[in-house]
């Protein structure tokens, strides 16, 4: 086992209650709903999504997925917008090592279970790897309707025009899709898809992936999935094509990488600095860096 | 030999409530109502039959409630008929700006099939390959918050465009066809006039070449010149698209301008049908003597 991962686990606290927090019936449900996600890749499947210790909207779809799947063997990454340090990733990779008894790491490579909120990690995944996004809105088809059972119809007659009728507004009101996260795309050429808030940047990472992507919205109580090898593709008109965040000519200030999606800080003087989103790969550079 | 009907309506029934064995005879222009009053079903219309052929216009007339625009909504699919059948006949390749739709229900279309049979799917497909509707309010027939090109190019969407530039393309071309200034074309419609709320519909509705046209009261609630414009327009699109229309209004001098062919409706049933000059100067059914004789 690599010396980046943590062996350290919680034994307080979890006595009491089963193993993974959630119960094993609920476990059973969660996991043959997953099925159902991966044999109709990009269908929101409904769910009785479980009451947790955080509330609904931070993370408990993506929670009890990973609560579902985790076992002793496991070892686990959270992140909240590519940063493993934020309270959000802090508190729940705590909890879900406490109640599981997991390892945990920030080495998106050596993780087998990663669940993130709002970014896909830059590394390369494997199939042997499980990819577990939170999600606060799955249904991709709200901006234009707000009736759940007029959207699922949608869905089942395949009736997109609505949306695509909003895509060619933007393009007249501003001359690009001003969408930034949660693009929607098209999955398997069946379902249009909500991908999460993830950017713009990370969208072309679900196509055709080797690693199985896993959605969950605790709040609004559903559940979907990408299996690997899935052709996802974003929306675009044939004139107008998708194109993700351009940072050509910016680098992290940190690390020195190119090839990786930015934030922007700004400094006390008023310039500005650019520092990888993702915190586990930038670390990892940074360690290379060091050693030449 | 005539052409083959493009539509062939057989028996269009609508109710509204549980309906009963003597809906028949407690509704229609003998009883003199549409409700029944042994359950309280409201028919809409019942055992409407009618036959359009290509490039014809028939005209329904009728007064408020005698179920002439319930007609055209099970026409274009927005209501389910509580009984009868509607066959299509449209030859191979007729959708001219409908993208691959036309591919998806072909089957349907030979005149045997009766497509209030069909799935919600194919329904749709039909409806955005050939169909096109002009609605009396507005606001039926067009998105306000979209804008005026936004509302043509969505039966293009709708038909599988995906070029943003050919769309706006056409949706400019259809709107100066209706006389809608150019430069008006990217505002909301919530911002246009009446009658040019009526001509972004009629552009709207053209968008796709539909084979068949349907107008409901188009002009109805339009002052006079502006109702004259609207009529020129149709009039002369009619011409140039070739298409079958369907109108229904309460306003004879409408259904003498646009339609060779009548129905008269009332309490949801015919009374009457013929040559549209025939009815107005000769009207059999007392209704039509009154409707025809109480013209301004």
């Amino acid at each position: 086992m690599s010396e980046h991962i943590s062996t350290e686990t919680n034994q307080l606290g979890s006595a009491g209650y089963n193993y993974a927090f959630i119960d094993e019936g609920a476990k059973r449900e969660i996991r043959r709903k997953l099925l159902k996600a991966v044999a109709i890749p990009g269908y929101q499947v409904p769910f009785a999504s479980r009451e947790l210790p955080i509330a609904r909207g931070w993370g408990t779809g993506g929670l009890q997925i990973t609560l579902s799947l985790i076992g002793p063997e496991d070892v686990l990454k959270v992140i909240d917008q590519g940063c493993d340090g934020s309270v959000n990733a802090v508190n729940i990779r705590n909890f879900v090592s406490r109640v599981a008894q997991v390892p945990t790491t920030t080495d998106t490579s050596q993780a087998t279970l990663i669940q993130t909120r709002h970014r896909i990690p830059e590394e390369w995944m494997s199939q042997d790897q499980i990819l577990i996004l939170q999600v606060p809105i799955p249904e991709s088809l709200r901006t234009v309707e707000a009736s759940e059972r007029e959207t699922r119809r949608m869905h089942a007659e395949g009736d997109y025009t609505r949306l695509w009728l909003y895509l060619y507004e933007d393009i007249v009101r501003f001359g690009e899709i001003s969408i930034g996260a949660r693009y929607p795309v098209m999955v398997n050429r069946r379902y249009i898809m909500d991908p999460s808030p993830i950017p713009r940047w990370d969208v072309p990472k679900l196509h055709q992936s080797d690693v199985l992507f896993l959605f969950g919205a605790g709040r609004e109580k559903r559940l979907y999935a990408i299996p690997p090898h899935t052709d996802v593709q974003p929306l675009e008109f044939d004139d107008v094509p998708f194109r993700t965040e351009d940072f050509a000519g910016k680098c992290c200030a940190r690390c020195g990488a190119e090839d990786a999606y930015l934030d922007e800080i700004v400094l006390e003087n008023g310039q500005r600095s650019y520092l990888c989103s993702d915190t586990g790969r930038c670390d990892k550079n940074a360690r290379c860096k060091e050693l030449e | 030999m005539r052409d083959q009907p493009l539509l062939s309506a057989r028996g269009l029934t609508r109710f509204y409530g549980t309906g009963c064995v003597s809906c028949p005879e407690n509704t229609g222009p003998a009883a003199a109502t549409n409700r029944c009053s042994a359950c309280g079903t409201i028919v809409a219309c019942a055992e409407v039959s009618f036959d359009l052929y290509p490039d014809e216009t028939i005209g329904i007339v009728g007064e408020s409630g005698s179920g002439k625009s319930t007609v055209v909504r099970l026409l274009h699919f927005d209501i389910e008929p509580s009984a009868g059948s509607l066959s299509v006949t449209i030859p191979h390749g007729a959708g001219r700006q409908s993208g691959n739709g036309q591919v998806h229900v072909q089957h349907l279309l030979d005149g045997t099939a009766d497509v209030f049979g069909a799935t919600a799917f194919e329904r749709r497909m039909i409806r955005n390959t050939f169909m096109g509707i002009v609605y009396q309010n507005a606001a039926a027939g067009l998105r306000m918050q979209v804008s005026a090109g936004g509302n043509v190019a969505e039966r293009l969407i709708a038909g599988g465009w995906r070029s943003v530039g050919a769309m706006r393309d056409r949706a400019a071309w259809l709107l100066d066809k209706t006389e809608i200034p150019l430069e008006r074309m990217d505002e909301l419609p919530r911002n246009f006039s009446g009658g040019m709320q009526q001509r972004v519909q009629i552009a709207k509705a053209l968008s796709n070449s539909p084979v068949v046209l349907l107008l409901d009261e188009v002009t109805t609630g339009l002052d006079l010149s502006v109702q004259a414009r609207v009529l020129d327009v149709i009039r002369s699109l009619q011409r140039e698209f070739r298409l079958a229309l369907i109108v229904v209004s309460h306003d004879l001098g409408v259904i003498r301008l646009l339609t060779s062919r009548t129905m008269v409706m009332k309490h949801g049933r015919v009374i009457e049908t013929g040559l549209t000059d025939q009815i107005l100067e000769d009207p059999q059914h007392p209704y039509t003597q009154l409707l025809v004789s109480s013209q301004l």
